[in-house]
């Protein structure tokens, strides 16, 4: 191997620079956040938990594409309740607070949803209100 | 070696000719004039009646304006584009002096002059002398939800699509790029681009409708959102009491609609340029 002096510091220098962040934060990701449950005190969603914490952006998706654009807005049933399919009519009817529940995961992992662009927050509706 | 040449090319000559040939005598000898006559009159009542049943078959939504009732009452114009504006979160932007901006606003019902609304029918005082009321009155004006709609031809996206179910021509946000191609497809102006992020001039949310982003077209949808809970349009219901706006299916024969299409003279916006508008206007 040529410049053997050089190349093996250098892969050195540029693995621990890339891990950096790694070692920086002690080996660890952080307290885990813990989204609040709805302040309603609602037990049953849509679908069971572990679906809804793997799979809630799939299944957005899907009742986005059936209500616009098939014309499927039939309600979806959970526990006796029926919740009209959509960001704001649904989820935000029980997980009342964004900041809590949305932002509490979403911040964690770095993702920004393009959400809330349009659809409202509770909080943006409240805020609203109180204006004269 | 010329004379395998020579017959190379003889070869190659027949054979292009044949390639060429073969498509052509299957085309000529498939097409109705050359079919047997008998063949030819089924196909054609076949393709009649499919075109019938096409033309009538599922719902096409839409809507009758009956202008007289609105004539010299603004109050009740200005009624009609409130709740549509209260109930989709439409933003009044206004300008640094606190005037409506004509170039940024946003508009799903308006209301316009007779010259604007019927442009193609005003021509010019001189030649087309509509009444006085006609003249002084401003006319209600919405996305006409064309039977060939082309602003949908045009859209990259399908942002802009038709609803199979009821004829509607629908908007999906999440898709629209904003290219605007369908703003200048649209022949009634009945689209606008959000220049700026709405909600700063949204005084009072409708808590069960979303707004929209920067950067996308939005336009009326025949409330859509409200059919589906069984809920007439929100004008049609600003108006309920006077019915001076008729909602329904312009396919079904027995609809109010279509009692209504069938007892009073309408004309429609522009229909020369064969978009086949669904919105109908009493004069």
């Amino acid at each position: 191997m040529y410049n053997k002096g050089l190349i093996i510091p250098g892969l050195v220098v540029f693995v621990f620079i890339a891990t950096f962040p790694l070692w920086y934060n002690g080996l660890s990701a952080g307290t885990a956040p813990k989204p609040e449950p709805p302040p309603g005190g609602e037990k049953t969603c849509v679908a069971p938990k572990e679906v809804m914490r793997s799979q809630h952006m799939v299944m957005l998706n899907q009742w986005r594409d059936e209500a616009l654009r098939d014309g499927l807005r039939t309600a979806v049933p959970a526990d006796g309740k029926e919740y009209r399919k959509g960001l704001q009519l649904a989820c935000m009817s029980c997980h009342t607070n964004k900041d809590k529940f949305c932002d509490a995961c979403h911040n964690y992992v770095a993702v920004q949803p393009y959400c809330w662009s349009c659809h409202l927050a509770p909080a943006d509706i409240a805020a609203k209100k109180e204006k004269p | 070696m010329d004379n395998n040449r020579r017959s190379f090319l003889k070869i190659a000559g027949i054979t292009a000719l044949a390639g060429i040939g073969a498509p052509v005598a299957a085309h000529l000898s498939s097409s109705p004039a050359f079919a047997n006559s008998e063949n030819n009159a089924a196909a054609q009542t076949g393709h009649e009646a499919a075109g019938e049943s096409e033309k009538h078959s599922g719902v096409r939504l839409g809507m009758v304006i009956d202008m007289r009732k609105f004539y010299g009452q603004p109050d009740m114009l200005d009624k009609v584009i409130a709740s549509c504006n209260k109930a989709h979160n439409i933003p009044h932007i206004v300008d640094g002096n606190g005037k409506t901006d004509r170039k940024s606003e946003i508009k799903w019902i308006w209301k316009a002059p007779y010259a604007d609304v019927f442009a193609d029918q005003w021509v010019e005082q001189s030649v087309a002398h509509p009444s006085k009321t006609i003249a002084e009155n401003d006319f209600l004006v919405l996305c006409n939800h064309c039977n060939q709609p082309a602003c949908v031809r045009v859209c990259p996206t399908k942002a802009t699509f038709v609803l199979k179910e009821n004829g509607i021509v629908a908007m999906d946000y999440h898709r629209c790029i904003g290219c605007r191609f369908c703003m200048m497809a649209c022949p009634y102006g009945a689209r606008s681009f959000n220049w700026k992020d709405p909600r700063p001039y949204i005084s009072e949310y409708n808590p069960n409708f979303p707004t929209r982003m920067r950067g996308v077209v939005e336009k009326c949808t025949f409330c859509e959102e409200r059919l589906a809970l069984g809920q007439q349009p929100a004008c049609v219901e600003a108006v309920q009491d006077s019915n001076a706006i008729v909602f329904g299916d312009l396919n079904n024969p027995e609809s109010q609609i279509r009692q209504v299409l069938a007892r009073e003279n309408t004309i429609q916006r522009s229909p020369a340029y064969g978009t086949q508008p669904s919105v109908f206007y009493i004069v």
